[in-house]
């Protein structure tokens, strides 16, 4: 089954030097199930991937990026969706008509894929450097445990990884995301494949995990000549990584070509409009001026999760929040901005009282919110209101949508007549069609559901906002579109809003200020200009040094390559 | 990207809940058969006083043991006794007594699991007596309550119902815990609902496709429990037929007339087969990790 690996070798240096494409997709169609709003999830694509070369597919959700690569993995799920005509030529070899064996002996040995979430692509009961090996054991029998051995640990060095003799003995739960996903790298590197697929390696991750990988991925082609087939809906990393750049649309390629040709001249419209729908750091919104009571403060909140147990000296307490204070004014919207673990979730659920601190106040309009009990904690979720991260969870699949948005005014004993004026004003307001309230959820997008979201919270007509990663979970085309909405509520309502998001971009596109989250501290708090322009703390400046395609633009860059040893913390 | 081309099962509710059950039946030949047995069996035990003219109590000494006939068109038994119309009746009452059991140990279950998974205090306490409960053998705590209770209907629904609540309370109890931190859950809490409006609302329909469900399996074991009280001598009294103590009278006899044990232990093995074939083609259409792979 498996070639012994001399030959595999031999064979990789003649196509190298042939500089026959790695790739060669040739009229590509994969057919959707009947019933769809189209009849291909893949029509008709070419495209090719050289040795040492990056090629991205760009495209929103639903464009038929991802399908791709399981087609070329030979992954696509049965019965479902069907490969109806075109090649995939592997090294020259067609994959469309090979048997699961030879495809078996293909995936990681000739190609092989790295996936957007390495927390579940990893096994978490293996250690990670027996997940490593285990490729060896698949594809390369012949070598000994003491060879693997040493495979291993050269390709956990590669990677960039700390400390790989302790690290291979490390279980996934233990290493961060982006650690994970690089110990998927090293085990997609580890029989030295031709091609490897890496489908959104980086969404799951921060902002600063995500420039390392970018770097490693850059780094690697270099040292062992594999070109890289790289699905991402972010143009930013694009322009970061691709030297080839191919944007597809519906399952069909709108445009093709360089980097640079595609990223600074598009020809066709739909690229053109994904490249101005990215969230720039444009500060639209410029500070206001401090009123006398703000009107939601913290000050020094603290939170402290604890675990139980009899003995004290077994109790492990982690501080989540510590020593937070912040002031919102009235009409302001703030940007909470963090990686993830930095608290500024448990920070947002604490201020929709979804969580109690264990010290601090918060004060709404001078008033302790700790007062609010009993009749007074509800009038308090009337004054407040929460937009979720997913739109798809956030509402009850069982309910017409209707029924969701009447819910919070009919539990105040509002009249039927005024809740249903005031929800087809909303659906107005967030140009929805008034027939959303006699369907159900799961018949809408994921853009519409966050906007039927924003309308919900907007039926208690509340002073305050809180949008936890409202728009992280959408394409970028629709995701300007919910921060355009969110500006054009600003304006017209009046309401002040608190916006948590992991990215800086989409902070400084919409917030009066912004602080920025560590560990639980707010370690700068600032106008958005200010903290973007003129960052006061190390940590905001590999922030923003971190953010993609913005690397050419800012001096900033090199302090993100010290970060790789301030990860080896997390074993600790 | 495939996860917005494919249905995402559990998500998507399902907005008219009868017509795709009316529509499961009838594609899934396995819900069909056992939908049309257990029917079958239900119509044949309520229409017994038209089926049969004989009284299931009624002795008639010149015709003991006696193979079936055209009077007796299951033979009789050791008293001359009809046996249709005995196993008739005794069906009628297995199937009566599992529909109250399930009935009464699904709505207490239920009650106790909302209670447990919504109430983070009593939680502890009141699990703790449910696993209380389950350390006793179901039997075993059958046979002490109707000794001590006596056999009437009361005591043997309760004796069968209490075992099986535990079981019920438990699935309850994790669906709530896992529903409830839900973001859908959370979000109607914000906009001000009282909890316990929460609770029957956005928690408490969850519960139902696994109860129902287990309710079926709640069913079968009833029938069999019934069985064996009555088996055991500590069923309902003699004079009330029931496929138990119909098969414990007809044992000594088993070498000279085989058809007293025969005949209902054929009607007990198909209503219980019926009832469990029904609960797995059930479970296989509502669990949703089970359902996209009988979609595909």
């Amino acid at each position: 089954m498996s070639k012994p690996r001399s030959q595999t070798v031999m064979a990789k240096g003649q196509e190298g030097a042939s500089a026959a494409p790695i790739l060669d997709i040739r009229n590509l169609k994969v057919r959707l199930p009947g019933g769809g709003d189209r009849r291909y999830a893949v029509d008709d694509i070419s495209l090719t991937v050289h040795a040492r070369e990056i090629v991205c597919i760009v495209g929103e959700s639903g464009s038929g990026k991802s399908v791709t690569s399981s087609a070329v993995m030979g992954l696509l799920p049965k019965g479902i969706l069907t490969l109806e005509s075109g090649q995939i030529l592997v090294g020259g070899r067609d994959i469309t008509d090979a048997g699961l064996e030879e495809l078996q002996a293909l995936r990681g040995n000739r190609m092989a894929m790295i996936f957007q979430e390495p927390m579940t692509a990893l096994n978490p009961l293996m250690r990670v450097g027996d997940q490593i090996a285990e490729v060896f054991e698949f594809h390369a029998k012949k070598m000994d445990r003491d060879a693997i051995a040493y495979r291993v640990l050269a390709l956990l060095a590669d990677v960039r990884l700390p400390s790989p003799e302790t690290l291979r003995n490390a279980y996934p739960h233990q290493l961060s995301g982006g650690q994970r996903q690089r110990v998927m790298i090293a085990m997609a590197l580890a029989m030295e494949p031709g091609l490897i697929i890496a489908d959104e390696p980086t969404t799951a991750l921060d902002v600063t995990s995500q420039a390392q990988v970018l770097r490693l991925l850059n780094e690697l082609r270099g040292r062992h000549d594999n070109g890289v087939l790289f699905i991402t809906h972010d143009f930013d990393v694009v322009a970061e990584i691709a030297d080839r750049v191919v944007v597809m649309q519906s399952g069909r390629i709108v445009e093709q070509g360089t980097a640079a040709e595609v990223l600074n001249h598009p020809c066709h419209p739909y690229t053109q409009r994904l490249l101005a729908a990215r969230p720039r750091g444009d500060f639209r919104a410029a500070a206001l001026p401090p009123a006398k009571v703000p009107v939601l403060e913290v000050q020094n909140l603290a939170l402290r999760f604890e675990t139980k147990s009899v003995f004290k000296s077994k109790r492990r307490s982690v501080d989540a929040l510590s020593g937070v204070s912040l002031k919102l004014e009235r009409g302001e919207t703030l940007g909470i901005v963090g990686e993830s673990g930095s608290g500024k979730t448990t920070l947002g659920r604490c201020l929709a009282r979804f969580a109690a601190p264990t010290s601090g106040k918060i004060l709404l309009e001078g008033e302790p919110i700790s007062a609010f009990q009993g009749g007074d904690a509800r009038g308090y979720c009337k004054r407040v209101q929460m937009v979720f991260q997913d739109p798809f969870r956030s509402f009850n699949p069982r309910r017409t949508v209707g029924h969701t948005l009447a819910e919070g005014p009919m539990n105040f004993g509002a009249d039927k007549r005024h809740v249903n004026a005031r929800m087809l004003e909303l659906l107005d307001l967030v140009s929805m069609d008034p027939s959303a309230l006699n369907r159900f959820p799961h018949e809408f997008s994921g853009g519409q559901r966050q906007r039927l979201s924003i309308a919900r919270a907007l039926m208690m007509e509340p002073e305050i906002l809180i949008a936890d990663e409202a728009v992280s979970a959408l394409d970028v085309s629709i995701q300007a579109q919910i921060l355009d909405l969110f500006e054009s509520i600003r304006e017209h309502l009046g309401v002040s809003m608190i916006l948590i998001t992991h990215d800086l971009r989409v902070a400084a596109r919409l917030c009066h200020r912004i602080a920025v989250m560590q560990r639980g501290k707010v370690v700068e708090i600032g106008t958005a200009r200010d903290v973007f322009l003129r960052p006061s703390t190390d940590y905001t400046r590999e922030l923003i040094a971190s953010i993609p395609g913005e690397a050419a633009a800012g001096p900033a860059s090199v302090m993100a390559i010290h970060s790789y040893g301030a990860e080896a913390q997390v074993l600790a | 990207m495939p996860s917005s081309s494919l249905p995402s099962p559990s998500l998507a509710a399902p907005p008219s809940r009868f017509r795709l059950a009316a529509n499961a039946v009838l594609k899934d030949p396995v819900m069909l058969g056992s939908v049309l047995l257990l029917l079958l069996l239900v119509a044949i035990t309520v229409s017994a006083p038209l089926l049969t003219q004989h009284d299931p109590g009624a002795l008639t000494p010149r015709a003991r043991l006696k193979p079936s006939s055209e009077l007796y068109w299951l033979g009789t038994d050791s008293l001359g006794r009809d046996l249709l119309s005995r196993v008739l009746y005794g069906g009628r009452l297995s199937i009566t007594l599992a529909a109250l059991v399930s009935a009464i140990s699904v709505a207490a279950g239920l009650l106790i699991g909302l209670a447990a998974g919504d109430v983070r205090r009593l939680d502890a306490p009141v699990m703790r007596l449910m696993d209380g409960i389950m350390a006793i053998p179901g039997l075993l705590l059958a046979v002490a309550m109707v000794a001590l209770g006596g056999a009437n209907i009361v005591t043997m629904v309760a004796a069968i119902s209490v075992p099986e609540i535990p079981r019920i309370a438990r699935l309850v109890r994790s669906v709530v815990l896992s529903v409830r931190e839900e973001p859908y859950v959370e979000a109607s809490i914000g906009s001000g609902t009282p909890a316990l409006k929460v609770l029957w609302r956005h928690i408490m329909p969850s519960t139902i496709n696994p109860l129902v469900v287990q309710a079926t399996f709640v069913c079968a074991a009833a029938i069999l429990t019934e069985a064996v009280l009555g088996f055991l001598g500590l069923g309902f009294p003699p004079e009330i037929p029931s496929l138990g103590s119909i098969i414990a009278e007809g044992r000594p006899f088993f070498q000279r007339a085989p058809w007293i044990v025969l005949y209902p232990g054929v009607f007990l093995a198909l209503l219980i087969l019926a009832v469990n074939m029904f609960g797995d083609a059930l479970r296989d259409r509502l669990d949703p990790r089970l359902s996209r792979q009988s979609k595909g």
